[in-house]
């Protein structure tokens, strides 16, 4: 290795910047649909994966995130853009040499997508027969990738004697037999049950520290991007509206339908009746609610009761929870505040300043539940 | 044998099941044998197919539809010149064996076509993302899990065969149809009748049990 040669601090590989593992450039794909009516599946998207890590695509169901993860392996081809996977353009390879880069990138489906006809075995033995690997070979290759899911036991069997766990699991080692580097998974974990989920996202994050692998994933849950990405992307009719660091989208939702995705994966909502059952501010008082959030170096402090000293408010904590995001951890918490309103508006700009996120909560929006 | 029939006519009933399981096998051998491509063609150049080509695919569907809505015996006539060319006579059991081939293969290759196209899209997919050959993906993937499909189909199609030899008659196929028709009916010999009946009766009970059993085994696993 050069690293033997090479003074520490000045390596080679610190100070260039790194290629990424995957690039996608204003992809645009178009489809004209029964009548007239042109649905932009993805409407000038770019993306870039950086090696190693787990990138996580969001959204509803109809955003483009399907249409999206295809082009990286053109199972879909964009109409317009570029698709640079390991630092190759895909767009302009012949078949054979696209069939050959395909190998490459494993690929795990929401139905497992196994083939009835074969044992387990055989089924993980499929992408090195087509790659033409040989028999021998295939054999170590087959035992190696079952070994990694845990699933060693279930060679012989067909995929119907086994659990939509253990069929996903299958789905991962058929993915990983021909070694690629990066594993596509299309809502993976969304046809099975919440331990199961738990169950599979773990392994994806063992085989990436394991394997080395880069991850993209596409899932309509945020709580599978909460679970085990590093990024995230939230998808909109056909464009990226929001990109970050989870921890960050998780804290500082930028976009409203960020904001919606978030609240129903980390559950914020306050009963209703709650508000109406709150004490009404006494005479030259203000009431204002309030959502904290706290994150960051000040998330630690006693704010709360700080506040209450020096602004000499009341603070009625109406709910709250501590919650961990991409092993980061983080508190969300609603709050009626009491007081003068020139103190409260005093507290609150004492709160930003902290770096703790303030949403007012609209009184109608709770009461309207 | 059969106790109600004299030797003489038991050896008509025992030539005659011969007959009918040459014609029935040998146009069956050749139907899948050349219904399995067919369907294939038919089913990779279809709509939404591995290799979509409707220049390709149209033809040979209006080709297979021409066969399939002629019927039988019109057919079997129709072709003569046909299968004299094949075997080397129009006449007889083996001649008879030409034009319900080419029934059966039309029929079969569109049961064939329809058993393909329940092979579920997903795993094709999947395939595709492996890296696999357009054709690896129809050898590998959509013929062995379209098995199932593809062993009732041959079921249904050698059901179809016992009827249509029935017609074979005609071009001097024999086999029990024509037995049945030649001393049953214009004999007025109703225990032949009878006992043709309940032959085919027990013949197409047998084959439709055993394909239903290999299905059911193959979907079980």
């Amino acid at each position: 290795m050069s690293a033997a040669i090479a003074t520490p601090g000045t390596l080679p590989g610190e100070t260039a910047i790194p290629e990424a593992a995957i690039r996608l450039t204003e992809l645009r794909r178009h489809f004209s649909t029964s009548g007239s009516t042109l649905v932009k599946a993805l409407d000038g998207v770019s993306l870039s994966v950086a090696p190693g890590e787990i990138f996580g695509i969001v959204g509803r169901s109809g955003a483009g995130k399907s249409t999206l993860i295809r082009c990286v392996n053109l199972l879909e081809r964009p109409d317009s853009g570029s698709v640079r996977v390991l630092g190759e353009e895909l767009l302009g390879l012949d078949d054979a040499a696209l069939r050959e880069r395909r190998r490459g990138i494993g690929m795990v489906f929401q139905h497992f997508n196994l083939l009835a006809s074969r044992t387990v075995a055989d089924n993980v033995a499929f992408p090195l027969e087509v790659a033409g690997v040989p028999a021998a070979e295939r054999k170590t290759r087959v035992a190696e990738a079952l070994a990694l899911v845990g699933l060693a036991e279930k060679a012989k069997n067909y995929p119907t004697q086994l659990s939509g766990g253990q069929k996903q699991r299958v789905g991962i080692a058929r993915a990983l037999a021909p070694r690629p580097k990066i594993l596509l998974c299309d809502e993976a974990t969304s046809a099975l049950d919440p331990e199961t989920t738990q169950e599979i996202l773990g392994l994806i994050k063992t085989l990436r520290d394991q394997l080395d692998l880069t991850v993209l994933l596409i899932t309509h849950e945020m709580a599978v991007v909460k679970e085990i990405c590093d990024r995230v992307a939230v998808m909109e009719r056909g464009q990226v509206i929001e990109e970050g660091r989870v921890f960050d989208v998780f804290t500082r939702p930028a976009h409203p339908t960020t904001r919606r995705f978030i609240a129903d994966t980390i559950g914020h909502s306050i009963p209703p009746g709650t508000v109406a059952r709150l004490p009404a501010p006494g005479a030259g008082e203000a009431r204002r609610l309030l959502q904290v959030l706290f994150a960051g170096p000040n998330s630690t402090r006693s704010v709360i009761s700080e506040a209450s000293r020096r602004y000499g408010l009341d603070l009625n904590i109406i709910s709250g929870r501590i919650d961990e995001i991409a092993g980061e951890p983080f508190g969300i918490m609603a709050l009626a505040a009491y007081g003068a309103p020139e103190q409260i508006e005093a507290a609150l700009a004492w709160f930003a300043e902290l770096g703790l996120g303030i949403t007012p909560i609209p009184d109608s929006a709770v009461e309207g539940h | 044998m059969i106790p109600w029939l004299n030797p003489a006519l038991e050896q008509l009933f025992v030539d005659a099941a011969i007959e009918t399981l040459t014609m029935v096998g040998g146009a069956a051998a050749v139907a899948i044998l050349l219904g399995l491509p067919l369907a294939l063609l038919l089913y990779a150049t279809g709509p939404g197919g591995l290799a979509q080509n409707g220049l390709a695919n149209r033809p040979l569907g209006l080709l297979v539809n021409a066969v399939r809505s002629t019927p039988f015996i019109i057919l079997m006539v129709a072709i003569v010149p046909f299968t004299r060319l094949v075997a080397g006579t129009s006449i007889g059991t083996t001649a008879a064996i030409v034009p319900l081939a080419l029934a059966a293969t039309a029929f079969i290759a569109r049961l064939f076509e329809t058993a393909f196209r329940e092979v579920d899209r997903g795993v094709i997919e999947a395939a595709r993302a492996m890296g696999a050959t357009r054709l690896q993906i129809l050898v590998k993937v959509v013929v062995p899990e379209a098995m199932p499909g593809l062993i009732a189909a041959v079921t249904v199609t050698l059901v179809s065969l016992v009827g249509y030899s029935a017609m074979a008659g005609a071009v001097g196929g024999g086999g029990l149809g024509d037995l049945g028709i030649r001393f049953g009916y214009q004999r007025f010999m109703p225990e032949v009748m009878a006992s043709v009946v309940v032959v085919l009766i027990v013949f197409v009970q047998g084959l439709q049990s055993l394909g239903d059993w290999i299905v059911r085994r193959i979907r079980r696993r």
